[in-house]
């Protein structure tokens, strides 16, 4: 089984974000109104992690593209009371939306806020609604979700390859996030294969994660920016 | 027979509070329900609209809900706890508290289970705890062990009324539909005496763990997290103290309102505040020594994560909450209950009223500041309730009292027959006590032979 993962090199990343919006359409993620943002209760599967770094005047900010860090060892998957969130045998975590119970556990186990609640029945005001994805279930009001490396595209790439009688390619499965990124920052694959770029950017001496020292394992590798 | 006249002493002064009902007491039960009728209001809105309607967001995803939860089950464990503690050691004086200390966990366990179903986006799949349960969440542990806990106290509560409903069913013709299957079939023979006693010992035997269970579970919801201040070892006994300390206040206070309402101060005496207040005040000092042992530990390990969350509490925005919980639970208590003379029935009252603010206050200060505080800094929200929120807590406080009053006009809040019980055994009570001195010495029938180790001293 390969072990997906991703790196993604802050040297790279221009902050521009294209990752965020590529997310949301592509996984139906639900559109916030300007109120429920200031209740926090945006809505985005990958977000830009924000740390103001120095004190001032020689400040600066550190943005960090931030999807969920598929941790090898989840701390949020563990305190489900009924499995609804589970490590699939890609390595992927996942949310079964109709078996969720709505409590909260998980969201409050990540310790990289990841988690998302849904706090009310998802809308989208016209013509967003129109552009929904047909590949991706819509969540109901009351449940947990979060990015899936976008699950749906690994399912059709292994449909067609195995339509094709071939083997899966690298680029036969990218998520949106890697595949938009225009100055190339994200990379996606088997962080297993030795021969993969993954692989061999995960060993790179800038790669780092992000709280490694909780012992999560995460799946999901930064590239420090160089001379920093 | 049935005549009033007829009544044993202890008949005479506790059947009546179960029949005959005051004006005030409609007039207070009007009031709570038309509060509980405005939570279910609160509850069905919310039902309609989803969580939205709470004053949570990311990161505070437990509020009011989750803190009621934990606060209610420590209450909870006034009663069962209390009562199967003072059973087993045998302390004569609990023989007018135990009754009035066990519906308390009935009524607050249910309710404090309420609240996580509150706290659920999708209460209509409650039942995937039961048919898809994961057993390595502590949530699913929680169902396990305050399922137990309630199933137990119910029983717990029951069997001493066994006797009761016989005198009842005997004594109030016009209820006998209810009190007859009630006392299955009691006579009260000697027999039954000895099964029932078995019985109840047995139960109080098997209570004691798993309350301690109960409130251990419930704070390991939190323990098992690896976030800043939950992830603690001590939580556990912690949780577990605070809960027998919060338990026991909460039965101070209803003891002191039946003492009123029922006119039971021939039962009820200051001796009784007395005793308990003197528990109260060993728990006050063991909940100090915990918290301390708590804070000074995170201090001084000084981890920046734990630290942030901490500070929060001691000087940022929750401070208010923190110091007021430190001021409820000890200085005051501590002067309260540790002098005699403010050891008065008004004095544990007020003692007992402050520790339930601050007890609510320290369960509020361990669930939102470190949600508010994660490791990664990302937003700034701070969480105020909603009006949703703070109706349902109105509510399940109004609903405790509610249930509370309708059990005193079901049942003696005070068992009748283990006072009589204690009245007869007074003789062997005295035996008793007696057995526990060393024979021989003054007031003893024969000198016995002086022990080899007070003759070489
Ligand atoms: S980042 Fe959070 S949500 Fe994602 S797998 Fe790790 S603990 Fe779970
Ligand atoms: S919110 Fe849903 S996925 Fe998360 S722990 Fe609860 S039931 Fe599981």
């Amino acid at each position: 089984m390969p072990r997906y993962g991703m790196v993604i090199d802050l040297d790279r990343c221009t902050a521009c974000q294209a990752c965020v919006v590529a997310c949301k359409v592509e996984n139906n993620v639900p559109f916030t109104d300007p109120e429920a943002a200031a209740k926090g209760r945006t809505m985005l599967w990958i977000e830009l992690l924000a740390e103001i770094e120095g004190s001032f005047p020689s400040l600066r900010a550190s943005l960090k593209p931030r999807p969920c860090l598929m941790c090898d060892d989840p701390p949020c998957t563990k305190v489900c009371p009924v499995n609804a969130t589970y490590k699939n045998p890609d390595g992927i975590v996942a949310q079964i939306y109709p078996r969720c119970i709505g409590c909260r556990y998980c969201t409050n186990a990540c310790p990289y806020g990841v988690k998302l609640f849904n706090w009310r029945k998802p809308e989208w005001p016209q013509p967003m609604a129109q552009g929904l994805d047909p590949d991706v279930s819509i969540r109901p009001k009351g449940v947990v979700e979060k990015c899936t490396f976008c699950h749906q595209r690994l399912q059709a790439a292994r449909e067609r390859a195995a339509w094709e009688r071939r083997p899966m390619r690298e680029e036969d499965y990218q998520p949106a996030c890697a595949e938009v990124c225009p100055p190339n920052a994200i990379s996606f694959g088997d962080l297993d294969d030795e021969k993969s770029e993954v692989h061999r950017l995960s060993h790179h001496d800038r790669a780092f994660r992000l709280l490694a020292e909780l012992g999560t394992q995460p799946k999901v590798y930064f590239l420090r920016e160089v001379g920093k | 027979m049935n005549r009033r006249e007829d009544w044993t002493y202890e008949e005479k002064a506790l059947i009546p509070p179960v029949v005959d009902t005051s004006r005030l007491f409609w007039f207070t039960a009007a009031g709570l329900g038309a509060i509980v009728l405005w939570a279910l209001y609160a509850w069905y809105y919310q039902l309609q609209r989803g969580l939205g309607v709470t004053g949570m967001g990311r990161p505070v995803y437990w509020g009011f809900y989750i803190t009621n939860f934990v606060f209610f089950i420590g209450v909870s464990h006034a009663g069962t706890l209390i009562s199967a503690i003072l059973r087993l050691t045998r302390a004569e004086w609990r023989r007018p508290i135990t009754r009035a200390a066990e519906i308390i966990t009935v009524a607050v366990i249910a309710i404090g289970a309420s609240n996580v179903i509150i706290d659920l986006g999708r209460e209509d799949r409650l039942f995937n705890v039961i048919f898809k349960p994961h057993l390595t969440s502590p949530l699913l542990w929680d169902v396990l062990s305050i399922t137990t806990y309630l199933t137990g106290s119910v029983l717990y509560l029951y069997l001493p009324t066994i006797p009761d409903s016989a005198i009842l069913r005997d004594k109030l013709p016009h209820r006998r539909w209810l009190y007859g299957p009630l006392s299955l079939g009691w006579t009260g023979t000697e027999k039954q005496k000895k099964l029932l006693n078995r019985a109840i010992a047995i139960m109080a035997i098997i209570m004691v763990p798993i309350a301690v269970s109960v409130h251990t579970v419930v704070s390991w919801v939190f323990a098992m997290t690896i976030q800043p201040m939950w992830h603690s070892s001590i939580f556990g006994p912690y949780f577990v103290v605070g809960a027998i300390y919060s338990g026991i206040a909460a039965i101070i206070v209803a003891m002191a309102i039946i003492r009123k309402g029922c006119h039971l101060e021939a039962f009820l005496k200051p001796l009784h505040f007395d005793y308990l207040g003197r528990l109260l005040l060993v728990m006050t000092l063991l909940w100090t020594y915990f918290t301390f042992a708590e804070y000074v530990t995170t201090y001084y390990g000084n981890s920046p994560d734990e630290i942030k969350v901490m500070m929060s509490k001691l000087t940022g925005p929750y401070a208010p909450y923190f110091w007021t919980m430190v001021i409820c639970c000890l200085p005051i208590p501590l002067v309260i209950l540790g002098v005699k003379r403010f050891r008065t029935i008004t004095g544990t009252v007020i003692a007992s009223l402050l520790i339930n603010v601050g007890m609510w206050l320290e369960r509020f200060t361990i669930v939102i500041p470190t949600l508010s505080n994660p490791r990664i800094p990302r937003y700034n929200v701070h969480y105020t309730p909603s009006w949703v929120e703070v109706s349902l807590m109105a509510g399940c406080f109004a609903l405790f009292i509610l249930v509370y009053m309708g059990f005193t006009k079901l049942f003696p809040i005070i068992s009748i027959w283990e006072i009589e019980e204690g009245r007869e055994g007074v003789q062997e009570t005295t035996e008793r006590l007696e057995s526990y001195l060393p024979e021989g010495g003054e007031g003893g029938e024969a000198a016995g032979p002086v022990p080899a180790a007070a003759s070489v001293a």
